[in-house]
């Protein structure tokens, strides 16, 4: 029989392990990507003819950002500050105003939907709107963003966050008045779609140009 | 009457520490397996814009970023003192972006290719016309999912 080997000393394992640790917790990070996900408009088809439907001029939020960094809503000179709740209430219309954007009622909206052979998803969703959320009102409105070509990122982005915020502001009140008082964030991605038809993201960034 | 322990009596034994080594290892695994190398070196200098409205990218392998700032000290001679785009390793034109994008989406299989997501990571003091002219590149090829990306900050005001 083989002569039996002594154990080996494992007492060291315990600090090359710990060596290990070290280099891992120091090259470790932890930081998530995050930011404003947005959707660009496919390039513009040069055989199809120019969309001809006109959007209402009352439907129309125009924000524009000189190249230092001014604010105009609607052809007033303007802060951010105030830009989300100028956005809101372009949406809302609380007031029924003349020259705020038109609502339409999820019911037209659904038979819309139906008339033109729309996606089987779209048409349930609206049936949802009308019979759970007692058939809504829905904001035709459209934020148009531009930009010149001299502004500052910064500017921009804090723009767009304020124009977001104003949708979220309202999908969230949406959601906690017809979800059991959830927010936006906690719905199921199936109630989501649901908001998200009752308040679509409407943001229109313009073909580029410069703005005066 | 019970028995008291007397005093100044047994040393306690020494804690065996035979189980260190395992809860140790147990660290470093979780380490192990939440560590991502950093993956480019930048070679323009960013720091991202905030914002409060931020969504998380989730899916690390479906996002391509492009970063966009002024060249680094080192890299100035070179490259100037505008901002500049980078891809992957290197300062590159405009031009290289639909390179870059076909690239990008021939290295993942084809459902993944389309569900790729472009983070923009821009310097916060560049202008627009550059992230203009990326974003109609961007177009160009087909490439409509993009993230401005962001540092998150809360939400001001009474919302």
């Amino acid at each position: 029989m083989a002569k039996q080997l002594g154990e080996i000393n494992a007492s060291s394992q315990a600090d090359i392990a710990f060596l290990l640790l070290v280099f891992f917790l120091v090259t470790t990070s932890m930081s998530v990507d995050q930011g404003l996900n947005r959707t660009l408009p496919p390039p513009p088809d040069p055989n199809q003819p120019e969309n001809t439907d006109k959007i209402n001029e009352r439907n129309v939020f125009v924000v524009l950002i000189n190249k230092d960094n001014q604010l105009a809503i609607e052809s007033e000179v303007s802060e951010i500050d105030i830009l989300t709740d100028r956005t809101i209430e372009f949406l809302t219309n609380p007031r029924g105003a003349a020259d705020l954007s038109e609502q339409v009622k999820a019911s037209k909206k659904l038979e819309e939907a139906m008339a033109k052979g729309g996606k089987e998803e779209e048409i349930k969703n609206y049936r949802r709107l009308v019979t759970e959320c007692g058939d809504p009102d829905i904001s035709k409105g459209v934020v148009s963003l531009q930009n010149d070509r001299g502004t500052k990122y910064e500017t921009y982005i804090a723009v767009q966050n304020a124009i977001v915020a104003a949708f979220n502001v309202c999908r969230d009140k949406f959601s906690k008045e017809y979800f059991g008082g959830k927010v936006y964030d906690e719905l199921s991605a199936e109630d989501q779609k649901v908001v998200k038809l009752a308040i679509p993201l409407n943001i229109s960034e313009a073909e580029p140009r410069s703005v005066k | 009457m019970s028995k008291f322990r007397k005093s100044g009596g047994r040393k306690m034994a020494a804690l065996s520490t035979a189980s260190l080594p395992d809860i140790v290892f147990m660290l470093l695994f979780f380490f192990m397996s939440v560590t991502s190398m950093k993956e480019t070196d930048y070679k323009v200098k960013i720091k991202l814009p905030q914002a409060t409205e931020v969504k998380k990218l989730e899916k690390k392998s479906l996002v391509s970023y492009i970063y966009v700032g002024t060249p680094l000290a080192a890299h100035q001679a070179k490259y100037g003192s505008e901002p500049r785009i980078q891809l992957n390793d290197k300062i590159s034109e405009l031009f290289d972006i639909a390179d870059y994008v076909e690239s990008e989406r021939s290295s993942r299989d084809e459902s993944d290719a389309q569900q790729l997501t472009y983070s923009l990571k821009v310097d916060s003091d560049a202008k627009m016309g550059i992230v203009t002219d990326i974003k109609q590149e961007l177009r160009k090829v087909q490439a409509l999912k993009i993230n401005y990306s962001t540092l998150k900050v809360e939400r001001k005001g009474n919302y």
